[in-house]
């Protein structure tokens, strides 16, 4: 198994006409990944390279083809508005790869979802990619804009805010011949669905995922709450990256998130926690893997 | 987004959250034109700059204080002209200092009382949180530090909005009783309306006060502006000061980059906002001092990299460049191609390394090895990095 998805997956695609969207749909689709549907109000009846059908609602979409799991490209002031036509149609997962959607409307979605069945992932994500077991993992699940040659088939679970971060670090592992189960980008936004934590938790019930690599950035608390439950409940070797040390507080480095005020959210503490934790620290970006790798040994 | 304390004032007016009355005046005959349209007593005059700690700055012509209060229109007309046109120097400003292009002319209040009122969207329960406290006036940061029993925290429902009762709690705790609960009740309220309607990322009331008469207002006020939201709010747009801004920064938010400036001397250029701090960081471990943070898309274009070599290069403190890009899906040998061009354009003098990760990648260590430029390659983020601490060292 893997985690949120697998090769099986039905996805469908939000804002699959946009050039955003339409360029990632493809890649998916040459990934292996079934892409079953897509959706563009307006231009419902029409096919996205001439096989996946395109609809005008996600509840439409969902009707006729089953599909479970979205991605949403949409343009931010759409945004809110798309997640929550995805929450609404039932979906088990709505992955918002948007950046850009106002706080304020993130902070309304988060609450019109509770008692939902319907986890979000994102906003300001780079997606999830659970590897397939053909040539440079093809056939596996990419949902978002993540290079899906990169990863192999495996057991180690990555969980990162950052897109390019995930990619070094899934890069530096199927280098050395470590497969992957599920990578998660959970997105650099202040409020975002799915949090580190949430997806520790799920690598430490899947029977698939070994051990773990968990990235993080300045701003928030919620490495540091991933870090104080990682030490009391989970059994998989986890090794661990913090970005930002060097930046000046009061600034948001890209990342809306990606802020120290007030003295919180800071490096330093993260990284303390993550110490703390028995957690294997990597010094630099350069050394995710084999941090991991001295981790393992270790255990 | 930061806005001016005029500004805030303006703001504060559309949304009935009562302060003190003034205005905003360029010239000195202009500040004399609003004093004299105030209440005929004591009068405040108040430099306009961003930065905080205005009232300890000194200005460099040597006249101290940004913040002064006087007794007439002559006095406050003599004043403006000591601030106008002037570099205030205060602990926020750097050495540089701000030059004052504005100043705002108040009716001085005598303040019985000062407390601290905030609100912000707290990431923990992604709903606004209001913060209040008996203690005003002071920084934030060390009353929750040192007293942290003397500080309230009420979650607001963002459906629902500051309910009335929440108005009244916060006023009782901050020992607001009688006619001032009223009045804080709507003063709360109100704000509240202005944070969500104009998509604040925090507003701080600091002080709130009360005055020797018994009325509540907002003396001073700090704003943020949720930085996605503002396609819908030209109205918050058009407050924006560039000259308060570095001028390097807004150069590069004309070509949509994400660039900070910072005070090192070893440029990066980098696709990805986590890889780009993490790329600061390894400058920094490695001996070296960063000069900025600049992430250029995940998906970065040949144009954007030459419009990021521009603004970097336009920086005189900068001594060595650092360009580290994983190109996922984007095409490694099309950015090398890129770096080649910008580099060959604005004619580069000072070191270059390059790491280049991914898609293609050995295609575009070849255009780089061909392109008879001066650089280096980087096997991996470390080693570039070092390669860039050693290259600058050496030339210095």
């Amino acid at each position: 198994m893997s985690i949120l998805v697998t090769p099986d997956t039905k996805v469908l695609i939000q804002g699959i006409t946009g050039s955003f969207g339409a360029r990632h749909a493809k890649l998916s689709l040459d990934y292996g990944t079934k892409v079953v549907a897509g959706v563009t109000p307006g231009k419902g009846g029409q096919l996205f390279e001439g096989q996946v059908p395109i609809f005008d609602t996600v509840e439409q979409a969902v009707r006729e083809t089953g599909a479970t799991v979205s991605a949403v490209f949409v343009p931010p002031p759409f945004a809110a508005d798309a997640i929550l036509e995805g929450v609404d149609a039932g979906l088990d997962l709505v992955v918002t790869i948007t950046e850009g959607i106002p706080v304020i409307d993130m902070m309304r979605v988060k609450h019109a979802m509770k008692g939902s069945k319907t986890r979000l992932i994102g906003p300001n994500c780079p997606g999830l990619v659970t590897p397939g077991t053909g040539e440079k993992s093809h056939g596996g699940c990419r949902i978002g804009i993540a290079p899906g040659y990169i990863h192999k088939k495996g057991n180690v679970g990555v969980v990162s805010r950052s897109g390019t971060l995930t990619y070094e670090a899934v890069w530096q592992l199927t280098t050395r011949g470590y497969g992957q189960s599920t990578c998660v980008g959970i997105g650099g936004d202040p409020i975002n669905g799915t949090s580190h934590l949430d997806v520790l938790k799920m690598f430490n019930e899947d029977p698939e995922t070994e051990a773990i690599i968990m990235i993080g950035e300045i701003g928030g608390t919620a490495e540091e709450e991933a870090a104080a439950w990682a030490a009391q409940h989970c059994k998989k070797p986890i090794a661990g990256f913090i970005a930002g040390a060097t930046a000046p507080e009061g600034r948001r480095m890209g990342h809306a998130g990606a802020i120290v005020s007030g003295g919180q959210g800071t490096a330093e503490s993260k990284i303390e926690a993550f110490r703390a934790a028995g957690i294997e620290v990597a010094e630099t970006p350069s050394d995710m893997a084999d941090a991991l790798i001295r981790r393992m040994k270790r255990a | 987004m930061n806005i001016h304390e005029f500004q805030a004032r303006e703001l504060f007016a559309e949304f009935g959250v009562a302060t003190q009355p003034g205005k905003v005046a360029n010239t000195p005959t202009e500040a004399e034109t609003v004093a004299t349209g105030l209440s005929g007593g004591k009068l405040v005059v108040k430099a306009q700059i961003h930065a905080g700690g205005r009232g300890k700055g000194t200005f460099k012509n040597g006249f101290k204080g940004g913040v002064h209060l006087c007794d007439s229109p002559t006095e406050a007309k003599d004043l403006a002209s000591k601030m106008l046109g002037q570099v205030l120097v205060t602990h926020q400003t750097g050495p540089e200092g701000k030059e004052v292009g504005k100043v705002f002319v108040g009716e001085a209040v005598d303040i019985a009382r000062e407390l601290y009122f905030a609100i912000l969207i707290d990431r923990a329960t992604s709903a606004p949180v209001v913060i209040a406290s008996t203690e005003g006036g002071v920084d934030i940061e060390t009353v929750a530090e040192k007293t942290p029993e003397k500080i309230l925290r009420l979650s607001i429902n963002p459906f629902l909005g500051i309910m009335p009762y929440q108005t009244r709690l916060i006023a009782a705790s901050l020992g607001l009783t009688g006619p001032l609960m009223n009045q804080a009740s709507k003063l709360f309220t109100n704000l509240y309306n202005l944070f969500i309607a104009r998509d604040c990322s925090m507003v701080e009331v600091n002080p709130l006060v009360v005055t020797q008469d018994g009325r509540l207002m907002a003396l001073d006020a700090k704003f943020n502006f949720d930085d996605n939201a503002l396609y819908r709010q030209p109205g918050i747009v058009a407050m924006r000061d560039v000259t308060e801004e570095d001028p390097r920064e807004v150069e590069a938010s004309k070509h949509s980059l994400n660039y900070i400036g910072l005070d090192g001397n070893i440029a990066c250029l980098v696709n990805g906002a986590g890889l780009a701090m993490a790329t600061m960081d390894i400058i920094q471990h490695a001996g070296g001092s960063p000069a900025n943070f600049l992430d250029v898309g995940g998906g970065a274009s040949k144009e954007q990299v030459a419009s990021a070599f521009r603004i970097i290069l336009a920086d005189p403190l900068v001594k060595g460049i650092l360009v580290n890009i994983f190109g996922g899906i984007m095409d490694c040998d099309v950015i090398a191609h890129g770096i080649v061009e910008a580099a060959k354009e604005t004619g580069l003098s000072i070191p270059l390394v390059v790491r280049l990760e991914g898609n293609n990648v050995e295609a575009g260590k070849k255009t780089l090895a061909s392109s008879g430029l001066k650089l280096e390659s980087g096997e991996n983020i470390l080693d570039a990095a070092k390669k860039i601490v050693a290259a600058v060292k050496a030339a210095a």
